[in-house]
């Protein structure tokens, strides 16, 4: 299981919150995904041999939240 | 497609914006065409991003507010309201933008906190220095620091001194003095000086880290009244559209219908309790005060007793050499040289207070003692340049045979009677001086104390595991209700489970090791500790981070102070529905003047979070205050 902490452009609407976590958590392969609103991160726990971090930075990019960087650990 | 419409969002905006302008100026010259043309355009414009973002929602399964707004401006269209749609829909964005410069500004604290961060590190690596990222500082490396630069890991100083601004890790602003063997935190600034830190704890570790950590964490974390008013959202707005459903099958008025969605949106509701904590809790962590969450900013501004550890928590934890006493002429630095020597041997505590007050006044102490022996308990004798020491309390000196005179006896029990502990020091077989030992009260502890009580503490009980005479000596210096002492850390629980059968809210605080069962007990735990432990931040549910206890009634106030803000936000917004939808139905409010209160009353909300930023420690206002009072 690999941790990820995802830095965004700072989230303004606490609807954004839901719709950026149901979204990960129907993908494939993540376990969890929680959203901190106030500092604008994501914290995701998802299988590595399923999914790669970059394709999850890519499904919260599509929703219109750019990912600004990523820590892995 | 997506990404780029929400990233031009405030271009929309603008030229919405000026459509609007050059419709109504068309309006004026009387060309109504033209003006319903710009109108319509404005509309179309800034209701793009609106529409995705709703759709976008929708696919999710979340109702949202631009759901809402979508379905309103479709309406007004279609009944050719195109002043209102456009209106409407430009408010919305405008209304967005300013609410997330708003919000940026109370999130602020957290960002100053993180700006804090270092992030570049001078390492030793094959011998020579090198800059790298503070990312790439491994546990081990030799950092070095020069003065203006910022300590990127934890660990101790092997080499060199300084002067360090330690702010950023405890939130007080004052310059402290570390050398040798002592540890350094990142984030932390070296004011002057110069010094080379063996790496202990790097990255994510540090204490800085997980005090950043701790704080994201906690603004995220929601009180019972948020959670309840995030249920409210989501059963509220399916609510609305419905409801307005209901109002257009019975008047059908589509215009009122319209409004009716649009002013009941519940923006001011669901924002207003986060802004308050968001603030409430940055303002602690700025301060030196982490409160860890909603829930507990919530509990602890109902807190009515507080429970303090003595040792360590209302006192310093260090005994100090408060005064020494001589007779027949002796010098006080002479016998203090002497007396240290012989302590030497002794690994008593209080033997070892004598050696380092030796120590911090620069005397020599570097002969050894001979024929030492240590009484245990009691103190101890040795030869020392020559001279006979005996160092004790009164058992040794009636042991050894040495006769105290009356004067030094009575000088003994005032110091006693003061809470010191008195030592009697004898050179070549006559009792010649008297040194008082006592771990001093923090002296912040009366105007702390008085100050909580001032905010409505009622009742404060201290525990503490020394003896009965101590501890009375320190309740009554500090005016405290209640004292139990010779208590073991089990017995503490007890005492604190009393209070809670007893009906009193309890605060414990302790220095997070030994009391951390006493601290999980009571209904709010405060850990103390410089810096703070691994231990003290995981259990207690607040940690003040520079070991102050002005820290602890600053954060006492804040909660307070942060509750009620809450409050007030949310029975503005409840207000604010209730004008709003009986204004719809009496007529009086349309849907651009709807939208209008609607948005002012989320800007009102967080406008007033914001003063949380600003609530300010009683001491650092008289601070200020004296200051501007000596430059003029």
């Amino acid at each position: 299981m690999t941790k990820a902490v995802l830095q965004l452009e700072p989230l303004t609407c606490p609807s954004c919150i839901k719709k950026i976590e149901s979204t990960l958590d129907k993908t494939e392969g993540i376990k969890s995904a929680r959203v901190l609103f106030n500092s604008s991160k994501v914290k995701v726990e998802f299988d590595e041999l399923q999914i790669e971090t970059i394709q999850v930075e890519r499904t919260i990019s599509r929703l219109g939240y750019p990912v600004l960087s990523a820590k892995v650990s | 497609m997506i990404l780029k419409i929400s990233k031009h969002k405030n271009h929309f905006t603008v030229v919405s914006g000026i459509l609007i302008v050059i419709g109504f100026l068309f309006g004026f010259m009387g060309v109504e065409e033209v003006k319903s043309l710009g109108l319509i355009a404005a509309t179309i414009i800034a209701s793009i991003p609106i529409v995705v973002k709703a759709l976008q929602a929708l696919v999710m399964k979340a109702f949202s507010i631009e759901l809402l707004v979508t379905i309103a401006v479709i309406g007004a269209l279609i009944i050719g309201e195109y002043v209102e749609s456009a209106v409407v829909t430009f408010l919305f964005l405008f209304g967005a933008y300013l609410e997330s410069r708003t919000l940026e500004k109370t999130r602020s604290s957290l960002k100053e906190l993180i700006d804090m961060a270092p992030q570049e590190a001078t390492v030793f690596r094959n011998g020579d220095q090198v800059v790298i990222p503070v990312e790439e500082v491994k546990m081990g490396d030799r950092v070095i620091i020069r003065s203006g630069g910022k300590i990127p890991i934890d660990g101790k100083i092997v080499t060199g001194k300084a002067m360090l601004n330690e702010s950023a890790v405890t939130g007080e602003s004052i310059v402290i003095a570390k050398k040798e063997e002592d540890y350094v935190y990142s984030g932390t600034i070296l004011d002057s000086g110069y010094v080379e830190v063996l790496a202990e704890k790097v990255g994510d570790d540090t204490t800085f880290s997980k005090i950043i950590e701790l704080v994201e964490e906690a603004q995220e974390s929601k009180s019972k009244a948020q959670k309840f008013l995030d249920k409210f959202a989501n059963y509220y707005t399916p609510a609305v559209v419905l409801l307005s459903v209901v109002v257009y099958l019975f008047t059908w008025n589509l215009h009122l219908a319209i409004t009716f969605l649009v002013v009941a949106c519940p923006g001011a509701l669901v924002i207003g309790a986060p802004v308050s904590n968001v603030a409430g809790i940055g303002n602690g962590a700025k301060n030196g005060a982490l409160v860890k969450g909603g829930e507990v900013m919530e509990n602890f501004s109902k807190v009515d007793t507080i429970v303090f550890d003595k040792t360590g928590t209302l006192t310093k934890g260090r005994p100090e050499v408060t005064d020494i006493k001589v007779y027949n002429g002796f010098d006080t630095d002479e016998l203090l040289r002497l007396v240290a020597q012989a302590e030497k041997i002794s690994e008593h505590h209080l033997g070892q207070t004598i050696v380092k007050e030796a120590q911090t006044r620069n005397l020599d102490i570097s002969s050894v003692p001979k024929d030492g022996e240590v009484i245990k308990g009691n103190g101890v004798l040795a030869t020392v340049e020559g001279r006979e020491i005996v160092v004790g309390n009164r058992k040794l000196m009636n042991t050894v045979g040495l006769e105290i005179g009356q004067e030094a006896v009575s000088y003994a029990v005032s110091r006693e009677k003061a809470g010191n502990t008195a030592i009697f020091a004898a050179v070549d077989g006559s009792v010649v001086g008297i040194l008082s030992i006592a771990d001093q009260i923090r002296e912040d502890a009366p105007k702390a104390l008085a100050e909580m009580r001032k905010s409505g503490i009622k009742k404060i009980v201290m525990l503490t595991g020394d003896n009965q005479h101590t501890a009375e000596k320190v309740a009554a210096q500090l005016g405290i209700d209640e004292v139990y002492a010779e208590l073991l850390p089990e017995n503490k629980v007890e005492h604190v489970n009393l209070l809670k059968q007893q009906g009193y809210v309890v605060a414990m605080a302790g220095d997070g090791i030994n009391d951390a069962p006493a601290i999980a007990t009571a209904h709010i735990g405060l850990a103390m500790g410089e810096g703070g432990t691994d231990v003290s931040m995981e259990t207690a549910d607040i940690v003040l981070m520079a070991d102050k206890l002005m820290q602890f009634s600053h954060a006492y106030s804040l909660s307070k102070a942060t509750v009620r803000n809450m409050k007030q936000n949310t029975y503005f917004a409840l207000g604010i529905v209730f004008v709003l939808l009986f204004g719809v139905l009496m007529g009086s409010v349309h849907l651009a003047s709807g939208m209008f209160i609607h948005e002012a009353s989320v800007l009102v909300v967080i406008l007033n979070a914001m003063r949380l930023l600003r609530f300010q420690r009683k001491d650092i206002k008289i601070e200020t205050r004296l200051r501007a009072q000596s430059q003029t």
